[in-house]
């Protein structure tokens, strides 16, 4: 082998080492990396609960109440198998919409009531026009009524 | 016919070719950017859940792909040069990083102004806005490593292992959104599934793409063609240059 070539193979080697050690450290950190809990991992116990941490999902259909005269509001949070309730006072975000993502940082209270003192709107990676998304409901819907038949 | 590719790894002759494409590629970018921020802004569409404040993804999502791909390209250059001793991939490193640095440092901007009015949020540390901080911390750490050293041959090899270390985050910053639960959504467009947006759309955000590689072409031969002469200074041919009046 030509010095050069050791050299090429050396760089290659360590390059491919420093990948490996990579994907180990990413992976004993794996739960550390993660930016919110499912409503079934918190079910599950495998939140920190009693410490401040973030619940993300979907806002359940239906779910949300405002307070009036003040700016609390309550909805619900879902990945569709488990469903949890918060509370928030403040300002949401315009996408806060019912049946969107929604990611809220907090702490769980000792009647499983999640207190959000942050809430920010996690939206998909779909852009299309509204009259496409309008098409693509009806759609959806036409399917959903001729399967209940 | 066949070219004698190895030719052009001669700074030399690299010189007077890349002198010759510069005004191509910058003549093309011009017109790519114009035609991808016309469709971008007054034919594509508005978008059913963001309104018009999805049209920064026109800027946005061009940017950070640069931010990235620039980045295995340097990597890939630097590590040709500390392998092989080639003076010129070293300096096309060398060139690459602060082109790829301002993509990088556009992508967050942009992404900070998006976060704002549809997630509520300037920045949050999620695994895709924190990986691609780290891209940024990158380019800066090759940059400033590479100007604390003085020798220029030294400082290629240096720069070259931060380079080739960073690459690591090129996948992590790319997969983060799949691993990892983010803030940040996925991938609208991806080499194994049909993109989830409107074609116009699309057609705007992958011309404002090609803008962008024509643009970064033109600055890096550019400034390519500077660490050239600066370092070639003592040579005949540049000598030659400057008796002809070419160099300003």
């Amino acid at each position: 082998m030509k010095p050069r070539h050791k050299k090429l193979v050396m760089i290659a080697s360590g390059v491919t080492a420093l990948g490996v050690a990579a994907i180990l450290v990413l992976n004993a950190f794996q739960s550390n990396l993660v930016f919110f809990f499912s409503p079934s991992q918190v079910i599950a116990n495998e939140a920190p609960i009693g410490k401040s941490f973030r619940i993300g999902g979907l806002v359940a259909d239906g779910s949300v109440k405002r307070d009036d005269g003040s700016t609390t509001v309550h909805f619900s949070v879902t990945d569709t198998a488990e469903t949890i309730p918060v509370v928030y006072t403040g300002i949401l975000p315009d996408l806060f919409r019912e049946g969107k993502g929604v990611v809220a940082q907090g702490k769980i209270s000792a009647e499983g009531v999640f207190l959000a003192d942050e809430v920010l709107a996690k939206h998909d990676e779909n852009y299309m026009p509204p009259e496409a998304a309008e098409a693509l409901e009806k759609a959806a819907k036409a399917q959903k009524a001729s399967l209940v038949q | 016919m066949a070219i004698n590719w190895f030719k052009y790894s001669s700074p030399a002759s690299f010189y007077s070719l890349a002198g010759k494409m510069i005004p191509v590629f910058v003549f093309v970018s011009v017109v790519l950017l114009v035609a991808g921020l016309y469709v971008g802004f007054f034919v594509a569409p508005t978008d059913f859940q963001q309104g018009e404040a999805y049209r920064i993804i026109f800027i946005h999502v061009p940017a950070a792909w640069m931010s990235m791909f620039l980045y295995v390209v340097m990597a890939f250059w630097a590590g040709i040069g500390l392998a092989f001793n080639t003076r010129l991939s070293s300096m096309l490193a060398t060139a690459i990083a602060p082109t790829g640095a301002m993509f990088t440092f556009i992508a967050l901007w942009t992404g900070a102004l998006w976060g704002k009015p549809m997630w509520g949020t300037w920045w949050v540390w999620d695994a895709r806005l924190t990986s691609e901080l780290i891209l940024f911390f990158l380019y800066i750490g090759f940059m400033s490593l590479q100007a604390a050293i003085d020798d220029p041959r030294r400082a290629d090899k240096a720069g070259a292992i931060i380079a080739l270390v960073g690459v690591i985050n090129i996948p992590i910053i790319y997969f983060s959104v799949q691993w990892w639960n983010t803030l940040h959504q996925g991938a609208s467009v991806s080499i194994n599934q049909a993109p989830a947006m409107a074609t116009t759309m699309l057609t705007g955000m992958l011309i404002m793409v090609l803008a962008s590689w024509m643009y970064s072409i033109a600055v890096i031969l550019k400034r390519t063609r500077v660490i050239i002469l600066e370092r070639e200074s003592h040579t005949a041919w540049v000598a030659e240059l400057q008796k002809k009046g070419a160099i300003l």
